[in-house]
């Protein structure tokens, strides 16, 4: 299996606050991975670092190729999609032209339409509102149409920072659903930041665990989820 | 009666400048949260321009184009060179960096054309609109190009990918980046449109104020006023401001006893002032809907 994203000695600051103090790991082409982690652990800030949006020393590559510092718009347009915290929804745009927006560094105009067809098919509900101002969406559909708006890059990676938070127990659901049928559908590399450890444990293959800015602890998800520690802290049983 | 859709429709035509202006601070507004108060020197700048190609014998409507042109790169690269290095700074550096442009514009201007008042030519003639005694073709000219300008931007934000992406940079720029977009070009791309519609304001109003250096001064209070009005955040709203403050100004010359040309200024400011009070957002300003 051929590596995708390789992070080395990762470190990242805010002013003069060091966030990240040498994070490194790698992630397989098609694999789901989660980083797993405590509020205030470094999570968010290394999903921002990867894609240029804080202060960063260390290395990363992306597909054989260093993108440590590049200005955020150039290293999207290789293919990483981020799906931040919070959504980032033009909430004053209508629900198309979100899903258009996240296709405008493409130029093929043919299979964009075609995209946004696919992805009223992954996500029903969005066609419905298709004409809607997108911030009149419930949370959960702003959730869709923040992952479908991530797809329509037709990205090799997505970055999904706590895709679960706020929602309903059954919108969760069926987002990770949706979530592993594009990874094997559409086999595109998935990391995924999540408080609800379990679920996140439940999709992906890889895990690792992040404390005060450093990897702690790697393993299989399954492995992961068994270990004692990981279970009291994470998954509180 | 007659008097009355006659101050109406004059009140048009110098509310369509004044939209026009409204705009062009709009555009600048909703880039970079800022008032550009050297808009209406960029404005008088072009003008110039125009007037100093025609003097050399260039046909009305390809200095126009040319002017309109040179107006929307000069725009770019005074963001270049001028605000990009300010985007991080505080509103009140930027604020500096407004009034410096404004002094300097204003001072060069001077310096190479001198300040006397200096007739502008029109295209359109200066003879009554449809026999009417207080629109004039020129006048009817100003509203036709306004209108078209305003159409033309209206297809290219609505239905433009580079209009739709300029649109998101505006809106929500840590987004927008995450999509793809270069937002610092798009802030340069809206300064060149908003000195571009600036020079056809300029232009369009240059043959009724007169070419001098200080004649956009009144003409951009009133554009302020106009964007204010209408919301600031809202093109549309710049427009229907502009428009509103256009006719207002000309009904409280017309019909109000002793307001006169002096008056009209300060009492169609106070009906704006009114109007905020009672709607702080302006006519057209976004309450956002939102859900979380």
């Amino acid at each position: 299996m051929t590596t995708l994203l390789t992070v080395n000695d990762l470190r990242a600051y805010y002013g003069q606050v060091q966030a990240l103090h040498g994070v490194a790991f790698a992630l397989d082409e098609g694999s789901v991975t989660t980083l797993l982690g405590a509020n205030g652990a470094g999570k968010t800030t290394t999903l921002r670092a990867i894609c240029g949006m804080v202060r960063t020393s260390g290395a990363i590559e992306f597909d054989g190729k260093p993108i440590l510092a590049k200005p955020t718009e150039n290293i999207v347009k290789l293919g990483i999609a981020h799906v931040p915290q919070g959504r980032g929804t033009f909430t004053t745009m209508t629900v198309e032209e979100n899903l258009q927006l996240g296709a405008i560094s493409r130029s093929d105009r043919t299979a964009i339409a075609e995209d946004i067809e696919r992805m009223y098919g992954h996500f029903p509900v969005l066609r419905q509102r298709g004409q809607q101002q997108a911030g009149t969406l419930s949370g959960g559909e702003q959730q869709m149409l923040a992952v479908a708006r991530a797809l329509m890059l037709r990205p090799r990676l997505m970055l999904l920072d706590e895709p679960s938070f706020g929602l309903a127990p059954l919108v969760v659901q069926e987002l990770f659903q949706i979530l592993g049928k594009i990874n094997r559908e559409d086999k595109v590399t998935i990391l995924v930041v999540e408080q609800n450890a379990q679920l996140a444990l439940e999709l992906a293959e890889t895990a690792y665990v992040i404390e005060t800015g450093r990897i702690v602890m790697t393993g299989s998800a399954a492995e992961i989820a068994s270990d004692d520690s990981v279970r009291r802290s994470y998954l509180g049983y | 009666m007659e008097l009355f859709w006659n101050q109406v429709l004059a009140g048009i035509s110098t509310g369509a400048i004044y939209a026009g202006m409204a705009l062009a601070v709009v555009m600048i507004f909703t880039a970079i949260d800022n008032f550009n108060f050297a808009q209406g020197e960029m404005a008088m700048f072009s003008t110039f321009v125009a007037w100093q190609l025609i003097q050399w014998g260039m046909p009305f409507w390809w200095a126009f184009v040319l002017t309109v042109a040179l107006s929307f790169a000069a725009g770019i690269a005074i963001e270049r060179a001028l605000f990009k290095p300010l985007a991080k700074a505080p509103a009140l550096t930027n604020v500096a960096g407004f009034i410096a442009l404004f002094a300097i514009i204003n001072s060069v201007a001077g310096l190479i054309w001198d300040f006397t008042v200096k007739p502008f030519p029109t295209p359109f003639g200066t003879a009554p609109f449809l026999g009417s005694e207080l629109v004039s073709t020129h006048q009817a000219g100003m509203i036709g190009v306004t209108f078209a300008m305003l159409a033309f931007l209206y297809v290219f934000f609505r239905f433009t990918r580079i209009g739709l992406a300029m649109r998101a940079a505006a809106s929500l720029p840590e987004s927008a980046r995450l999509v793809g977009i270069n937002t610092s070009w798009m802030i340069a791309l809206g300064w060149g449109m908003a000195a571009a519609i600036g020079a056809v304001a300029g232009i369009l109003i240059a043959p009724v104020v007169f070419l001098e250096p200080n004649m956009m001064g009144g003409v951009l209070l009133y554009g302020f006023a106009a964007a204010v009005l209408g919301g600031l955040t809202s093109p549309l709203g710049a427009v229907v401001g502009g428009l509103l403050v256009g006719v207002f100004e000309n009904m409280v010359g017309t019909y109000i006893p002793g307001a006169g040309n002096e008056l009209k200024l300060p009492i169609a400011l106070a009906l704006i002032v009114v109007v905020l009070v009672f709607k702080p957002t302006g006519l057209f300003g976004r309450t956002v809907v939102q859900r979380v």
